[in-house]
């Protein structure tokens, strides 16, 4: 096998070129592109004959290069035009049909499209963004409206609840992530008496690391931790098992047998969301107690029968109260954001994994929104 | 590409052989021989493994025992390098074409040949173009991207991949499903057209009865775990198996016939008047 090569010749009456070896892409074509495009310039006035005899196998690129130099002066295409092998001698009767084929196809595009400068484009893209976070915002808006005249539809004929479905997701969403989250909250607990320890011990007041856990994890950490997890763990499952049911059509043939896709799917998950959530937050709340007061206990000398007198003692009610209250909003943002986003997908695959990415993000950010506005809600109240 | 063989030669050859998945045996000593430029159609109820058998030819499932040859070269005890060799002269059309869904057509086609050579920008487009214009598409198609085209047109982009590095064997997995009976039988022509200009090889998983007699050269049969009957459509078609008979002489496939055999008519009443 031997590279693709040509040899040109000036003849009285033109340019003859004398191609050989193997023209195919495999064998070189591309490093003799450059210069068989240079000769297409230069012989634009003239004739052209070119002379396959020494060419041993050809492929469709090296005939498309051969008959795009065939063709280079409009001259020389009207003739081609009427036989594609005009201008081509010794063919072998193999490479008759490429050449023929190569000629009908004939047709440089434009792949990249024209995008225009940088700067502009990126102003673009600002711009877009904001369009479209503004109606993603009005959208997630009237979803949650729609979600709403669900729940009310529903919970005004309870027949229609669809139990079987929302145990199912209880046991889902609460029931299976008790290990993840009980850990999680104990050893967030153990870090926090650590970290107190080290600090209030440099004021001789280590005996408040007892407030410092208690108060934590009972008003912020139990119950954010919790929802944070929950919302990488379920919001992203919902967004993922809705969002490939969408994708098979599955919604569409709901909506045809006329059931409800908000009623059978939607709702099922937001009602065992609310109900776990708080249950897990308790969970969070109570392990992460124990993980803060066993570190008190080994750590600081603070017994564990002291440790629960002092909680008793200062810990109110209110501070627990203050974190079990946030649960059920925290487990109503990230089903609703999670559904929707759900809803959303459509087409491909890559647009399912960049909702679920999405529907995590958003319900992290509202769960972080949500938790701001309590705050200051609780802190206006003197709670 | 190394010098091209005789047309007829075999270019594919399959021995004894045996797949099969966990404790199911798709194929027992299965033979098969491809020869070179036909196009063959591979038929089967569902389930007898003919999308298997592409993909144990094509090197994506490992075989159980036997042997398959692609030009002339055992390709089983092949190392990766010899292998990704054999692969660059293979064009496979996926189902619904396999597109890459983040790059357009275009891209789509340029991607074998920037992967494997080293070519100017210009000469990419080029060959690009002129394969999506092969393929049967608009050139502007070449800038949209498969979730935009139609389930044909995603068809033609992928025959469009499959062809870009000019391969000798195209594989094709169901060319024609879901297609309308207008753009199947243009998507049959097509396949036609290729093989008579590129000398290609095809291989043809179908269940298209029109496109078996239209287009393919020579149709196997799979049946319990083998090849049943192979050879040009009338001789499979009077093999006495039941399911070859029930499926060439079940209504759709009489329909089918009986449409081939019109259209030859016709073509020969045109030459008829042409002389």
């Amino acid at each position: 096998m031997s590279a693709a090569a040509f040899e040109l010749q000036e003849t009285e009456d033109g340019w003859c070129l004398e191609a050989t070896g193997t023209w195919s892409l495999g064998a070189g074509l591309g490093n003799i592109d450059g210069k068989l495009r240079r000769f297409a310039e230069k012989s634009m006035s003239k004739a052209l004959k070119i002379d396959l005899s020494g060419v041993e196998t050809m492929d469709t690129a090296g005939a498309m290069m051969l008959q795009r130099t065939m063709r280079a002066c409009s001259q020389r295409e009207q003739m081609a035009d009427d036989d594609a092998l005009y201008g081509f001698d010794n063919v072998k009767e193999g490479y008759k049909g490429l050449l023929a084929a190569a000629a009908n196809h004939l047709s440089p595009c434009e792949i990249d499209v024209n995008q225009g400068s940088a700067f502009v484009l990126m102003l673009e893209r600002v711009g877009r963004g904001t369009e479209d976070l503004m109606h993603e915002i009005l959208r997630l808006v009237s979803y949650l409206g729609e979600v709403l005249v669900g729940l009310y539809t529903v919970l005004s004929r309870p027949k229609r609840l669809r139990m079987t479905s929302i145990v199912h997701h209880m046991e889902e969403s609460g029931l299976n992530a008790t290990l993840i989250v009980g850990l999680m909250s104990f050893l967030i607990g153990a870090v926090i008496a650590f970290m107190g320890a080290t600090v209030l011990a440099q004021f001789g007041a280590q005996i408040f690391v007892v407030e410092l856990i208690g108060i934590t994890v009972l008003r912020e950490f139990g119950v954010l931790l919790t929802a944070i997890l929950i919302a990488g763990r379920s919001g992203s499952a919902f967004t993922a098992a809705i969002g490939s049911m969408k994708l098979r059509e599955e919604i569409d043939a709901m909506e045809a047998m006329g059931i409800n896709p908000m009623e059978a799917l939607v709702l099922p998950r937001l009602i065992a969301m609310v109900f776990v959530l708080p249950a897990l937050t308790f969970i969070a709340a109570m392990m992460g107690l124990i993980g803060g007061g066993l570190v008190a206990w080994l750590q600081m000398d603070i017994s564990p029968a002291m440790f629960l007198t002092r909680t008793q003692d200062i810990i109110v009610v209110e501070n627990f109260m203050v974190g079990m209250v946030k649960a059920p909003f925290f487990a109503f943002a990230i089903s609703v954001i999670g559904c929707y986003q759900g809803m959303r997908v459509s087409g491909s695959a890559e647009e399912l994994g960049r909702h679920t990415t999405i529907s995590v993000v958003q319900s992290l950010f509202t769960v972080i929104l949500l938790d701001a506005g309590f705050a200051i809600f609780f802190m206006e109240l003197n709670i | 590409m190394t010098a091209r063989g005789e047309k007829g030669d075999p270019i594919i050859e399959i021995k004894k052989l045996t797949t099969g998945f966990g404790s199911q045996i798709i194929h027992q000593d299965l033979d098969l021989t491809v020869k070179r430029g036909e196009i063959l159609g591979i038929v089967g109820g569902s389930g007898t493994g003919k999308s298997v058998l592409l993909k144990a030819i094509i090197g994506l499932i490992k075989p159980r025992s036997g042997a398959i040859r692609i030009f002339g070269e055992d390709v089983l005890s092949m190392n990766d390098r010899d292998h990704r060799e054999i692969d660059r002269r293979l064009g496979v059309l996926f189902q619904d074409g396999a597109l890459f869904s983040a790059m357009t057509v275009a891209q789509n086609v340029i991607a074998p040949l920037r992967e494997h050579l080293n070519l100017s920008s210009e000469l990419q487009q080029e060959i690009a173009s002129m394969k999506i214009t092969l393929s049967g598409l608009p050139l502007d198609a070449a800038t949209k991207y498969p979730s935009e085209l139609s389930g044909g047109m995603r068809k033609r982009a992928g025959l469009a991949r499959a062809l870009a590095m000019d391969p000798d064997i195209v594989f094709l997995d169901e060319p024609t499903a879901g297609l309308d009976p207008i753009g199947a039988a243009k998507f049959d022509d097509l396949i036609i057209s290729l093989k008579e200009s590129l000398g290609l090889t095809v291989f043809m998983v179908t269940h298209d009865l029109d496109s078996l007699h239209r287009a393919c050269d020579r149709v196997a049969v799979l049946a319990e775990k083998k090849v049943r009957a192979i050879g040009p459509l009338e001789e499979v078609r009077k093999n006495d198996h039941p399911w070859i008979q029930e499926y060439f002489s079940g209504p759709r496939g009489r329909a089918a016939l009986a449409s081939s055999v019109q259209e030859q008519d016709r073509s020969g009443d045109r030459e008829a008047t042409v002389e």
